[in-house]
């Protein structure tokens, strides 16, 4: 049954901030996010937070919950003791507008960075076809609602805002793979992920796939095959050979 | 006013759902310089949330499908009070939109050939719905989001308009604030297409985000673009209904599409009991017969459970109200006794997470409890079928915002695709009408822009009385609706929500905002609650109106359609603070359509 919560909210901007102590009355069921809405609407008009479905299904409300990458309208309070304080700070890594809100601009930034689906001519009825099977691998990829939980824990650039620029970051390792395994496709994008986005400076410690709120296994399915296949293309002088023979998938490079 | 920010476009969308996004997309694609204006991030619009799919009658799996199967399905389930020529151009141009969605990287399910899979949704005659497991809206918004970007489409995310600026009773652009900063911002246009989305937040359970505040209607019908339709409300039959902070959370159809029923308290299949007179050629009148309609189309007539939204919202409610309810105060719609683990999980994979995570519900092995939930408003901004053009000149409209599509009420799956055709359709329009214009554009006065940036200041000013706290102020406007303009209506409930809505807007000149301009929600809150208000006015003044029942207009005062009230819609209009509502005849049908409802 409901109880008095206490939390600690980070609410500041980019200038200054500190971690504001509240009680707030809970109700059985509730997730974070109502803890939070019912902080604003009660005592903290201006407290800024994210949200929109409140059904982790748009990946706004992301946030560290006691230092983990969370949303927060998916972490129900019944995951921890009530006696427990509830620290809510904003991401890490991307650098704070208000309280709990971000500039996620650098996604954005690096999705302009990534060329587009390019299909082939369709067949000759005008339709597309594709069987079950090779569309399930990208389906899995596009599960991704973008929280953005993944840029956010990735050692690469949470304490490093050097590695930025030449890092796109587990979600768009996500869509080169996405792409890479379209079966319609004609871009290849290989060279580009290695270079350009920044494939090799990920070392597989599987942190995205930790804090997916989609459970998109990243690192299994979309990384190291995306590894592997960038391998295949610069290492062996034989598929070297073949790719400009018999041009892989019809492909051409980006 | 050259201390704001301005921009100059010949289109400028409001809205980056489906809708807003393939109008840019359309807009970019005719040569017009586009931007996109949204209210949140890139990608996080609505219709993330759709779940079961886009209707198009492709025929991938039932070759007899066609438009006009479709068109007359569109039409029945808004209960003949649609505009036909959108529900035609709708089943017309719905295949290719879809497909088009392929050549921009959507990834949809299969069928066993190669083609795009297609599901069973209410009031659907064949499995028609385009879909990715039970997460299509994400995908569709994530394909047009990539190409929005791809073409370089500018967006202004995280803005919010809050005037369209009219010259001599033209589009001239738009007023808006950005959310991080809280500075103002101008653009200079002569064609907007609005493509806002709904207004499902004036309700306490609904199925909507926070956007969802009927801005566009507002927005519309303030540069005086009228409404139509806005007494029809759709209640989806199934939103989760337990625990409290999820009340309303959407439920699938997809779950009843794929073979879910619904049961009361005993244990009963009871939509067997509220098959409409309207419907009861075409339904299974034996648990049998339905079981046997989802391999079997030709030999056997719907599952009742599948009959239009409306019908089996109002079900529900009666069932809940005799005291056959769940422990919760819904019914359950159970799925786990009918089909497999594995196809549940493969077929549902969002809803068997959703209730896992929010409710502890493991939808393989119990039943869920389900009730209705506020979802979408039919009625919208009068738009002409062809071009989606509002009354004002540069004015657009499409997606949710716009009324006439759906008549009455909305078939599932009729939504995606209503996006897709008639985004297109405005966008296409929005850019020949600024191409038209050449150099003797509108222009936005100086004086609007003064006052549309006062306005928006207003809810700071110390109004030196009782300050109101915009939450509060929302919460009881939630309840008001709820509680007297829900899914049943009498003139009595009626006309007090009349009166407790002319209190709620006097409270509102007294909102008192704390803090600065830089992302403050109880400011923009101030700011949406104004146009809450106004269209929570005109539903529940157009619902008055309309002494009849039809689709998601139920009056238990007037329990059946009316021949005199299904030839004609209300149209609202607004006049320094005033709505004013008349009755207007619905367009005629040529022959050759009325033919199609007269073989039945």
């Amino acid at each position: 049954m409901g109880y008095d919560l206490s939390m600690r909210v980070w609410r500041g901007d980019v200038d200054s901030g500190e971690l504001a102590p509240y009680t707030v009355p809970v109700e059985e069921g509730e997730v974070v996010l109502d803890a939070v809405h019912r902080l604003q609407a009660t005592q903290a008009p201006d407290l800024a937070v994210r949200w929109n479905c409140k059904a982790g299904k748009c990946g706004s409300c992301s946030a560290e919950v006691n230092g983990r990458p969370r949303l927060m309208c998916m972490t129900r309070l019944t995951d921890y003791d009530p006696d427990e304080t509830i620290t809510v700070t904003p991401m890490r890594t991307f650098p704070v507008v208000k309280d709990l809100v971000c500039d996620v601009s650098y996604n954005y930034e690096k999705a302009r960075e990534l060329p587009a689906f390019a299909p082939g001519p369709p067949d000759p009825d005008g339709k597309r076809r594709m069987m079950q099977a090779d569309v399930e691998r990208g389906q899995e990829f596009r599960k991704c609602i973008e929280c953005f939980l993944c840029q956010n824990t990735c050692h690469v650039i949470r304490d490093h805002e050097e590695n930025k620029p030449a890092f796109a970051g587990p979600r768009f390792f996500l869509r080169y793979a996405e792409l890479d395994m379209h079966p319609l496709d004609t871009n290849d994008r290989r060279q580009l992920a290695q270079e350009a986005a920044g494939l090799g400076m990920c070392n597989i410690t599987k942190c995205c796939t930790e804090v997916c709120p989609e459970n998109i296994k990243i690192t299994d399915n979309a990384i190291i095959p995306m590894k592997e296949r960038v391998v295949d293309r610069r290492y062996d002088p034989l598929v070297w050979l073949g790719s400009k023979i018999f041009r892989r998938d019809e492909r051409t490079e980006v | 006013m050259a201390e704001f920010e301005r921009h100059s476009y010949d289109v400028v969308v409001i809205g980056a759902g489906g809708a807003g996004l393939r109008a840019a997309i359309a807009a970019h694609d005719a040569g017009a310089r586009t931007a996109i204006i949204c209210k949140s991030l890139l990608g996080k619009a609505h219709t993330v949330m759709a779940e079961g799919g886009a209707a198009a009658a492709m025929g991938n799996l039932w070759p007899d499908d066609s438009w006009r199967v479709h068109f007359r399905d569109t039409m029945r389930g808004g209960k003949m009070l649609n505009n036909w020529r959108m529900a035609q151009l709708h089943a017309q141009e719905a295949p290719e939109r879809v497909l088009e969605l392929e050549e921009w990287g959507a990834l949809f399910d299969r069928t066993p050939d190669g083609l795009i899979s297609q599901r069973d949704f209410g009031g659907h005659r064949y499995a028609r719905l385009a879909h990715v497991g039970d997460r299509t809206g994400l995908e569709m918004i994530r394909t047009l989001q990539q190409r929005a970007v791809a073409l370089g489409i500018d967006v202004f995310m995280e803005c919010t308009v809050t005037e369209v600026l009219t010259d001599d009773g033209a589009v001239a652009g738009a007023f808006g604030y950005w959310r991080e900063s809280g500075r103002f911002i101008v653009f200079e246009t002569p064609s907007i297409v609005l493509a806002t989305g709904g207004i499902g937040k004036v309700y306490e359970v609904t199925s909507n985000s926070w956007e969802y505040t009927g801005d566009g209607h507002a927005l519309g019908l303030r540069a005086g673009a009228p409404l139509i339709n806005m007494e029809f409300v759709q209640f989806h039959p199934t939103g989760m209904v337990w625990p409290p902070s999820v009340r309303g959370i959407l439920v699938t159809e997809s779950v009843r599409g794929d073979g879910g029923v619904l049961k009361n308290s005993e244990g009963e299949r009871f939509m067997f009991n509220y098959i409409p007179d309207f419907f009861k050629a075409e339904t299974a009148d034996t648990e049998e017969e339905a079981d046997g309609w989802y391999d079997d189309k030709k030999n056997n007539r719907r599952p009742p459970e599948l009959l239009p939204r409306d019908e089996v919202a109002r079900a529900i409610n009666s069932e809940i109200k005799a005291g056959r309810g769940s422990p919760h105060g819904g019914v359950f719609l159970d799925i786990a006794s009918r089909r497999s683990p594995e196809f549940i999980q493969r077929r549902l994979p969002s809803m068997y997470h959703q209730f896992k995570e929010l409710a502890d519900v493991d939808i393989t092995a119990e039943p869920m409890e389900i009730g209705p939930t506020c979802h979408y408003v039919m009625g919208g901004v009068e738009v002409d079928a062809d071009t989606g053009a509002s009354a004002v000149t540069g004015l657009y409209a499409a997606g949710e915002v716009s009324g006439g599509m759906h008549g009455s009420n909305r078939l599932g799956g009729n939504s995606l695709s209503d996006l897709l055709v008639f985004g297109r359709r405005a966008g296409l329009n929005a850019a020949y009408y600024a191409g038209r214009l050449s150099e003797s554009r509108p222009q936005v006065s100086e004086r609007d822009v003064t006052a549309a940036g006062k306005a928006a200041l207003a809810p700071f000013s110390d109004a030196g009385r009782v300050d109101e706290n915009p939450y509060t102020l929302q919460k009881d406007l939630q309840a008001t609706m709820q509680r007297l303009v829900g899914i049943i209506r009498t003139r009595e409930e009626l006309t007090q929500a009349l009166v407790e809505l002319e209190t709620l807007k006097e409270r509102a000149k007294h909102i008192q905002v704390e803090g600065h301009r830089q992302y403050n929600p109880g400011w923009h809150l101030a700011l949406d609650l104004a146009n809450m208000l106004l269209v929570a006015e005109c539903v529940a003044t157009a619902a008055l109106e309309r002494e009849e029942s039809r689709g998601g207009h139920t009056r238990d005062d007037f329990p059946l359609p009316s021949e005199d009230w299904g030839s004609k819609n209300l149209v609202l209009t607004e006049k320094d603070g005033v709505v004013s509502l008349k009755h207007q005849p619905l367009q005629t049908m040529p022959g050759e359509l009325q033919q199609l409802f007269e073989e039945e």
